[in-house]
């Protein structure tokens, strides 16, 4: 929604949006005006946005500032628990919170695939307008684009965030050391079962429900907390293995994980042993790992417990001079073995 | 969760390992047949947990891993034709051929899809009637009867757009193999709990006999292994070489009878090439001549596919139980998941696969680095 085309707004007798979307909507002409009127400002109107700049000019509070930007393209839009608006939202969110930052400001750009309901686009758009007052975020700048039928699936989003760190918060995996406890707000698995679920016509009954929310709060009762807090990571794709892989890498520690103490809900270890997929694998949106010195680990437990995010957090791991790059998990048996990360794409065994 | 927490219950499991550390006072050594079976040997590390000089070793029971590489070169050859579709497993598409896999040929336009049951390529054959749709099903005697579904409903239906590629093995034959060997060291064997849920006991009570080795039908789960060792490890102890079958919530004697009816309406036994192992006689199962029109080599005349094995790979040794992956001098360097030189690395339930997943680094880990005890209990 390039501003050039705005004044066409003040248009005496507008184009009315139609039932579909269509090439013209991506056109910066009449109608791209018209999708603006009608769809994403009465959903994210703000009073920067309202201004219809190429640009969102906006103040921001003194200290650093955190950045990051992600794409969305989960199929399908609608799932249990979610909506591809509310990952758009808490997903980048959640990115600027895990780094300690306040999340302030989105854009969101849309790739529409010709033929789109409007009223589909329409939804998504309302949820992701409660997704980001939920989180405390203003949505204020974006983009349309739409491509041929085939060209897409319906509707690709990426939004960009910023948020300002807070003074005197530092952290990152570098700052990891042997003897750091690892925590973990809740059970794994949810969201990437749900949708895999979702997406096989895979009718498992029970509380299979996308944990997608966001982290804010839960991330600003850690920092508070937890002086010795070092670094906080959100779980999405390659889940539990690939955050905790990550951390290992980047910190050139190993890290020992108790299987007992990780939480998995029996609807999703149900439906990972029937898709054969292991949960320490699968995507998550609203779980993160924080790793905080040994002193800090029950102050940063009883804070995460505080929140809604939060109340079902453990103590999952320790960070371990052993094996560095290493994620070694202690089985119930008391033996171990080593957690990787995923080689390519999450696929089922079958036998 | 029920039907599985029972079968991963650590008390039940420790008090199974203390009988077989009681009765256990010589070094047997055991194999365990099925591909899952080792991935949850491996995974618990319940080997590493044996009295000492008990070892396991890993049998030959892994599907994907013994599919031989022209099979995956001809699936390639078939996914790659114009108006073709090609619907397998989520386990095929990254199984490495002679130069691609599957995944590699999607990306690159052809239509390869994945399914969960093999009944929905009718489905996909009917829904496409211009297109040949070819089904990609390899397996043991578990997957078979499944599989032997498409080519029946083909048949049934009039569906002439369908057919399969498929390579089925059958387990009993290969294990006479093993026990057969002048070289072989196996004492006491786990059988397949699902092959004998389709096939029954019989062949196994037959193998025990002819070659005087213990068999113990097993299940997947740590409780089911460890029993089973114990049950093995009681035989040979007493001097016994019968067949038990520790999988009783599974397995009947007679296995499941309608679905070894379609299994060999559809299916006649032929000898098979096994990756890592050679031919083997009587091993492999292929359209019998009333479906041989739905042979997917035949249609396309993809009979003229071989591949070699590459010499370095020591796979046969492994499948035999005759060496360890980390005895390989290629393990994890010039042979990984990504880039398999053989049929043990290939599928995450074969062995060298399993230890380079769960074991490919080695020494132990102090007490004093486990989570404190309590902690955010």
């Amino acid at each position: 929604m390039s501003v050039r085309e705005m004044p066409s707004i003040a248009c005496p007798m507008p184009l009315p949006v139609k039932s579909h979307v269509v090439l013209g909507h991506g056109s910066g002409g009449r109608l791209s005006a018209a999708l603006m009127r009608d769809i994403f400002l009465p959903a994210f109107g703000n009073p920067v946005l309202n201004e219809l700049n190429d640009q969102a000019s906006v103040s921001m509070a003194a200290g650093r500032v955190a950045f990051t930007t992600d794409s969305y393209v989960v199929k399908p839009l609608f799932f249990p628990g979610g909506s591809i608006g509310e990952l758009a939202v808490y997903g980048t969110v959640n990115d600027l919170a895990v780094g300690g930052a306040e999340p302030q400001y989105l854009s969101a750009a849309f790739i529409l695939e010709e033929g789109l309901p409007l009223e589909t686009l329409r939804r998504v758009v309302d949820q992701m307008a409660v997704a980001a007052r939920r989180a405390g975020v203003s949505i204020v700048t974006g983009d349309t684009k739409v491509v041929e039928k085939g060209s897409g699936d319906e509707i690709f989003i990426t939004t960009a965030g910023i948020g300002v760190i807070p003074e005197g918060v530092v952290l990152g995996p570098q700052y990891v050391r042997a003897g750091d406890r690892i925590l973990l707000n809740g059970p794994i698995g949810e969201h990437g079962v749900t949708i895999l679920a979702q997406r096989e016509g895979l009718g498992v009954s029970g509380d299979l429900v996308s944990d997608t929310a966001p982290l804010t709060e839960l991330c600003r009762a850690v920092v508070r907390a937890a002086p010795g807090l070092r670094t906080m990571r959100d779980l999405t794709r390659g889940g539990l293995a690939s955050a905790t892989n990550e951390i290992a890498a980047t910190a050139r520690a190993g890290v020992l994980l108790d299987e007992r103490s990780i939480p998995v809900s029996d609807t999703v270890r149900g439906a990972c042993e029937l898709f054969g997929l292991d949960p320490m694998h699968v995507a998550n949106e609203g779980k993160l790992i924080a790793i905080v010195a040994p002193e800090d680990a029950q102050s940063a437990l009883a804070a995460m417990r505080s929140v809604e995010a939060g109340r079902r957090a453990q103590v999952i791991g320790t960070v371990t001079l052993n094996r560095p790059g290493c994620v070694v998990m202690r089985t119930s048996f008391g033996t171990d073995r080593i957690v990787d990360m995923l080689s390519g794409d999450q696929l089922p065994r079958i036998c | 969760m029920r039907y599985l927490d029972e079968y991963r219950d650590e008390r039940l499991f420790r008090s199974q390992l203390a009988r077989l550390t009681q009765i256990a006072t010589r070094p047997w050594v055991l194999m365990e047949v099925c591909g899952g079976q080792t991935h949850t040997l491996v995974r618990y590390g319940i080997d590493e947990l044996l009295p000492a000089g008990m070892e396991m070793v890993h049998g030959p029971g892994c599907p994907v891993c013994v599919t031989p590489v022209e099979i995956i070169d001809k699936a390639i050859a078939l996914a790659r034709r114009p108006n073709t579709i090609l619907v397998s497993y989520g386990d095929m598409m990254r199984v490495p051929g002679s130069e691609s896999d599957l995944l590699h040929v999607k990306a690159l336009g052809g239509d390869v899809r994945m399914v969960y049951s093999p009944t929905e390529s009718v489905k996909i054959a009917l829904e496409n009637p211009a297109c040949e749709v070819v089904f990609f099903g390899v397996g043991f005697e578990t997957t078979a009867p499944a599989n032997a579904m498409v080519a029946w409903q083909a048949r049934r239906q009039g569906i002439r757009n369908l057919s399969l590629l498929s390579s089925h093995v059958l387990v009993p034959p290969a294990v006479e193999m093993l026990l057969s060997s002048p070289h072989n060291r196996v004492q006491g064997l786990i059988a397949p709990g699902h092959v004998c849920s389709i096939m029954g006991t019989g062949a196994y009570e037959e193998l025990a006999a002819k070659y005087k080795v213990p068999i113990v039908i097993g299940g997947f789960e740590p409780v089911d292994l460890m029993e089973a060792i114990v049950m093995l490890t009681a035989q040979l102890e007493e001097g016994r070489c019968d067949m038990e079958n520790q999988y009783r919530r599974s397995v009947r004697e007679a296995g499941n009878q309608r679905a070894r009816e379609m299994l060999f309406e559809v299916y006649e036994v032929c000898d098979r090439k096994w990756r890592g192992l050679g031919e083997v006689a009587v091993s492999g199962l292929q359209l019998s001549a009333a479906y041989r029109e739905f042979d997917a080599e035949l249609r396309f005349g993809l009979e003229d596919i071989s591949v070699a094995e590459p010499k370095e790979c020591i796979s046969a040794m492994i499948l035999q139980g005759l060496a360890k992956p980390k005895q390989c001098g290629a393990f994890g360097t010039r042979c990984t998941p990504e880039s398999p030189l053989g049929a043990p690395m290939v599928s995450s339930e074969g062995a060298c696969a399993a230890y380079y997943l769960y074991r490919r680094h080695n020494g132990e880990m102090s007490e004093d680095e486990c989570v404190p005890s309590g902690e955010g209990a």
